[in-house]
């Protein structure tokens, strides 16, 4: 394990170094906001030490918030997960071999697999997935408690634009990978499609059928991407 | 809010599909290969559904719309976003905006 913070090219380690503070920023705004939306204190700490996903956390707790079913919260949050089957593939070999494939699993997210991909040789592949993974784990979690605990102070997260804030942080990370034209083609109707049915449905079924624009996806390429998402 | 217990029943459930789907690569290793299309079919559903939350989260509360600050907010951390801002930057830029729109009387 020590030979992971050896093998960092220190340029790197400052990038993830980085990237590991901004998600301890995302992590408070994760977890004022969920307080901020009735949700008991327990839950967005429970869920980033459990979970540890950010993207199905603020959709779950977008949906629970909003009224929505804990049920259509938990299938919405699998889906959105559902790319970590293809990030495994990815970067199996990283991982490691035995007892330590539950942790290396565990410690899987956009950020470190992206890291990790774009390192050259295997050594440093690794030291990259493991140090960026092991820092946004610490970060992340511990910004989601100090943020719960200020929400908790916070009545009105309205009046700090904190509504706001959620959707833009999605909006952040999902851009890059909406350059793509497909992609974004089948992300704008799928949008569409959630904005007509909203004032139809219960929460969180309009961002399940969002999932028809998938049947406008007509992909040029054929390499496989892995962008932050 | 809802009851504690299905709420816990819930982050359970996402928690260990979310491991179990995490933990399926390595497991299945070089043995399998997902073809490309489902692999990149995983990737767009993922970015349709948050497409999809980045809009209805945006521009909806409940059944009805959710004012011009909110919005307004969003969209300023998305151009800032786009410009490559730093992610810290899009994340305050977006909350400040809509704070002071409503600071300003705007709903």
């Amino acid at each position: 394990m020590r030979s992971i913070w050896r093998t960092l090219d220190p340029g790197l380690a400052r990038d993830i170094a980085l990237v590991c503070l901004a998600d301890g920023v995302v992590g408070l705004s994760y977890g004022a906001i969920s307080v901020g939306g009735g949700l008991d204190l327990w839950v967005p700490v429970a869920m980033s030490l459990l979970v540890f996903a950010g993207a199905s956390q603020f959709l779950f707790v977008g949906i629970v918030a909003a009224g929505g079913s804990p049920i259509a919260a938990t299938v919405a949050g699998l889906l959105v997960n559902s790319r970590h089957v293809a990030f495994g593939l990815t970067v199996s070999d990283l991982v490691g071999q035995g007892w330590r494939r539950l942790p290396g699993s565990h410690l899987m997210t956009d950020e470190n697999v992206a890291f990790a991909l774009g390192q050259d040789d295997v050594r440093q592949k690794r030291a990259a997935y493991w140090a960026c993974g092991i820092g946004i784990f610490v970060c992340w979690n511990l910004g989601v408690l100090v943020g719960a605990l200020a929400g908790s102070v916070i009545t009105d997260t309205d009046a700090f634009g904190l509504d706001a804030a959620f959707p833009a942080v999605l909006l952040a990370l999902v851009l890059p990978a909406l350059k793509d034209k497909a992609t974004r083609t089948a992300g704008l109707i799928g949008a569409v499609v959630a904005l007509a049915v909203t004032p139809f449905l219960p929460a969180g079924l309009p961002v399940l059928l969002a999932l028809l624009g998938l049947f406008f996806y007509r992909p040029i390429r054929t390499t496989p991407e892995l962008e932050a998402v | 809010m809802d009851n504690p217990l299905l709420v816990l029943g819930a982050v359970l459930v996402l928690a260990a599909g979310t491991f179990a789907m995490r933990v399926a690569g390595p497991l299945m290793r070089s043995r399998f290969e997902l073809p490309d299309r489902v692999q990149q079919m995983l990737g767009t559903a993922a970015v349709v559904l948050l497409t999809a939350l980045v809009a209805t989260a945006a521009l909806t509360d409940g059944d009805g719309h959710a004012g011009i600050a909110r919005p307004a907010g969003v969209l300023v951390g998305g151009v800032l976003a786009w410009r490559r801002a730093p992610f810290v930057l899009v994340v305050v830029s977006a909350a400040v905006t809509a704070a002071g729109l409503r600071l300003l009387g705007v709903p």
